[in-house]
């Protein structure tokens, strides 16, 4: 009998199949009754996606992770973006980045990365920051979400450069979880990483350190 | 003093007889050595207890962490006004798994390997040991990176690869701290909780072998010595191996949930990556991420959310790791799936809350419970995982003691983000050991003393009898009314704790002579008391 029908076999005798044999410690379950899963929990929050209070939220929280947040104007875009770049020298975009965030960094080195045709990481290692969209934000968690699509790019690029810089929307900023898994739930499989400020650690007395192997800054831009 | 030579990842199992880890005298750190039975190493829980209680370091540094975690959890999921709601439906959810679980494994295994993943399955330790290292030989490696994992600390993996000439590189900051010091974990979530700051950076100085030599105590320069350390193990490797916080059956999505991007490194950077979860890690549908990714966070580091999760199902071409292979680990999980009462553990989704806020825990630590899965969980979920080989009934093993590592408080309940009502197992657990004993005929002065109070209280005269003699010992009580040492075979109680000295008199005593009392007072003023004072 292969693994795989040893390690099935044995569940279904442990929920009480009396033709499945025994369970490893010659054991036959009963059968479990069948169960209603209750779901009272909030779906969504007090506030619309994108309204203020939600804004005002994740602006909230991501402070309280020590991200850099700035609320900016579409017109003042360019020149955020410049500004958070200038210390870092050079940058990698994804693909499919909208061009003009960049109008304003011209004395930033940009790098392009594709699934194509990808840096290594120890080009990526040699970049200062990288610049990306997002999918979507929870306020209530302070989270923001990057599915790899090609204004989000491969994961190792928003990964191996020291800063990251983020623009989120503000109709991409729901309240809560539930509202955000959901609107992931239509590409489940695209590759996710939900981020939560810049890379943190709680192993030394249970004590948060901020900046670990992850980028150590996170720049947040909220745009119109 | 031994001298550290090579990598910890090359370190291996301590060869104490019958595979019981022999502690070395002249080990820096005071190291527990690797045993060969993760889920079942050292002596029993109380003699364990016994001596790790002595090291009054161990005490402080846990008493400092827990309370520290333990206010952080309460204050964020004080501000989760559906708290409880989310807790019935991750528990329900949970109850679901189990009850569905041929069909969710087989849903699970077909939508991985639509997406280009391969599905293993290990019916235990050896057999996912064996998979693991086939793979990473078959790509010539010699080194792993390894993301944290309760998976492959139960299965004992790294020493396994070590035996095979791999190095299994720990990149989780805890995991660093104990592979360094040749130590244990001794929390499910941060495995060297029982390490402060001063011992961590004395750890990195004699062990790293590239830190500044003026490194400090303070913890972000600590981390950022791991930090240096790591990167340039994760720009190079090529295999990873990783557990799974959650297996969403109906997408075929992978969880993992961490903090310190040492998880995306190892989940993106190198060419292969090497899953291995336990069969209950499941979820049916990916929304029901929406109330795990609510529940764990707050539960085990007290964030709002952590700061990573990543999420990949089977593999994404051009971007990360291109070959995926995900092992389906039973190793005694379906013994715990037959136990009806018992089979609640398989909820776990390891956050540690249960740890944290345990009596027992917070004195004792981790490595008392001689299982990778220490405290409340660990004492329902270590004797039920080893069941096969002795673990709940067996009168000599180890892990039979493990249900009375708990004063049954019902904190670990009250926080458990699934519910698991970890008391009621506890009893259950310590009532198998007890039948498995009573089959045994041996003399047993529990039952001998309990049949002889059976006849006693069967008789008032018999009872008010006994009861007076047991006055006699209120002379035994220090100035306090408390009895610190009696002899045998009360001395089996006074050992551990005070025995409260009997009172002067006894209740049926104190009642008749307060009646004889009110008998006497009432006389003179019948008529006037009008049942004022006692009622």
């Amino acid at each position: 009998m292969s693994a795989r029908e040893d390690v099935l076999r044995r569940v279904r005798a442990a929920l009480g199949d009396r033709g499945a044999g025994t369970t490893a410690a010659g054991k036959v379950g009963t059968a479990p009754a069948a169960v209603e899963v209750p779901r009272r929990y909030r779906e969504s929050g007090d506030h619309d996606p994108g309204s203020p209070a939600v804004l005002e939220q994740l602006v909230d929280r991501l402070v309280d992770y020590r991200a850099h947040v700035r609320q900016v104007t579409a017109g003042e875009l360019p020149a955020a973006v410049a500004d958070v770049l200038a210390q870092a020298g050079s940058v990698v975009v994804p693909p499919g980045l909208d061009e003009a965030w960049l109008a304003a960094a011209g004395d930033v080195v940009v790098h392009r990365d594709t699934r194509d045709e990808p840096l290594s990481a120890l080009d990526l290692d040699a970049i200062g920051a990288v610049l990306t969209a997002a999918r979507v934000a929870c306020s209530e968690t302070g989270t923001i979400v990057l599915d790899g699509e090609p204004d989000q790019g491969r994961r190792a690029i928003s990964l191996v450069p020291d800063v990251h810089v983020c623009v989120v929307r503000a109709e991409q900023v729901v309240q809560t979880v539930p509202e955000m898994v959901r609107r992931l739930a239509s590409h489940p499989e695209r590759p996710q990483t939900w981020i939560s400020g810049p890379s943190a650690t709680s192993d030394i007395e249970l004590d948060r350190v901020e900046g670990v192997h992850g980028p150590r800054t996170l720049h947040v831009l909220l745009a119109p | 003093m031994s001298t550290f030579l090579g990598l910890p990842g090359l370190r291996r199992r301590g060869t104490g007889p019958d595979g019981v880890p022999a502690a070395s005298a002249d080990e820096p750190f005071g190291a527990v050595p690797h045993p060969q039975e993760p889920l079942r190493w050292g002596t029993s829980f109380p003699e364990a207890a016994r001596e790790t209680l002595k090291n009054e370091q161990l005490r402080r540094n846990l008493g400092h962490a827990t309370a520290t975690i333990r206010t952080k959890r309460a204050a964020v999921v004080d501000e989760v006004p559906d708290w409880e709601a989310l807790r019935n439906t991750g528990s329900a959810v949970k109850e679901q798994v189990m009850a569905e679980l041929p069909h969710l494994l087989a849903q699970l295994e077909e939508n991985v390997t639509a997406r280009g993943g391969v599905v293993h399955w290990a019916r235990d330790a050896a057999e996912a040991n064996r998979i693991v290292t086939e793979i990473a030989q078959a790509k010539g490696v010699d080194e792993v990176v390894k993301v944290k994992s309760m998976a492959t600390q139960e299965i004992g993996l790294n020493e396994h690869l070590a035996e095979e000439g791999i190095a299994a590189i720990e990149t989780d900051l805890a995991e660093l701290i104990v592979q360094l010091a040749d130590d244990m974990p001794s929390h499910i979530l941060v495995p060297a909780i029982h390490r402060n700051r001063a011992e961590i950076r004395d750890i990195f100085l004699a062990r790293m072998g590239d830190v500044p030599a003026d490194l400090s105590d303070v913890p972000r320069e600590l981390a950022m010595a791991a930090r240096a350390h790591l990167r340039r193990k994760f720009l190079s490797a090529r295999v990873a191996v990783s557990g799974a916080n959650f297996g969403v059956a109906d997408t075929g999505t992978l969880a993992v949930v961490e903090s310190e991007g040492n998880g995306r490194m190892c989940l993106t950077l190198p060419e292969t990556l090497v899953t291995v979860m336990g069969i209950e890690k499941l979820i049916p549908t990916y929304t029901d991420l929406e109330v795990f990714a609510q529940l764990l966070p707050r539960s085990s580091t007290g964030e709002r959310m952590n700061p990573y999760t990543s999420l990949w199902t089977g593999v994404t071409p051009g971007d990360g790791p291109q070959e995926f292979h995900l092992v389906l680990l039973d190793n005694g999980r379906t013994d715990v799936l037959a136990d009806e009462v018992g089979r609640s553990a398989l909820h776990c989704i390891r956050c540690s809350a249960c740890l944290n806020v345990c009596p027992v825990y917070e004195r004792v630590g981790g490595h008392a419970y001689g299982s990778v899965y220490p405290g409340p969980i660990g004492a329902i979920l270590t004797p039920q995982l080893t069941a096969a080989s002795g673990g709940v009934s067996g009168a000599d093993d180890v892990n039979a003691s493990l249900p009375y590592a708990s004063t049954l408080c019902g904190a670990c309940y009250d926080v458990c983000p699934v519910k698991i009502d970890i008391p009621s197992i506890l009893v259950d657990l310590r009532a198998r050991e007890v039948d498995a004993d009573r089959g045994r005929h041996r003399v047993d002065p529990w039952k001998a003393a309990m049949k002889a109070a059976s006849w006693v209280m069967s008789d008032g005269g018999r009872f008010g009898l006994a009861g007076r003699a047991a006055t006699l010992g209120h002379g035994l009580g220090g100035r306090d009314g408390v009895i610190s040492k009696a002899p045998p075979p009360v001395s089996a109680w006074t050992r551990e704790r005070d025995l409260p000295a009997p009172p002067d008199e006894t209740f049926r005593q104190w009642w008749a002579s307060r009646e004889r009392a009110a008998e006497r007072d009432a006389r003179p003023a019948v008529g006037h008391q009008d049942g004022e004072g006692e009622r």
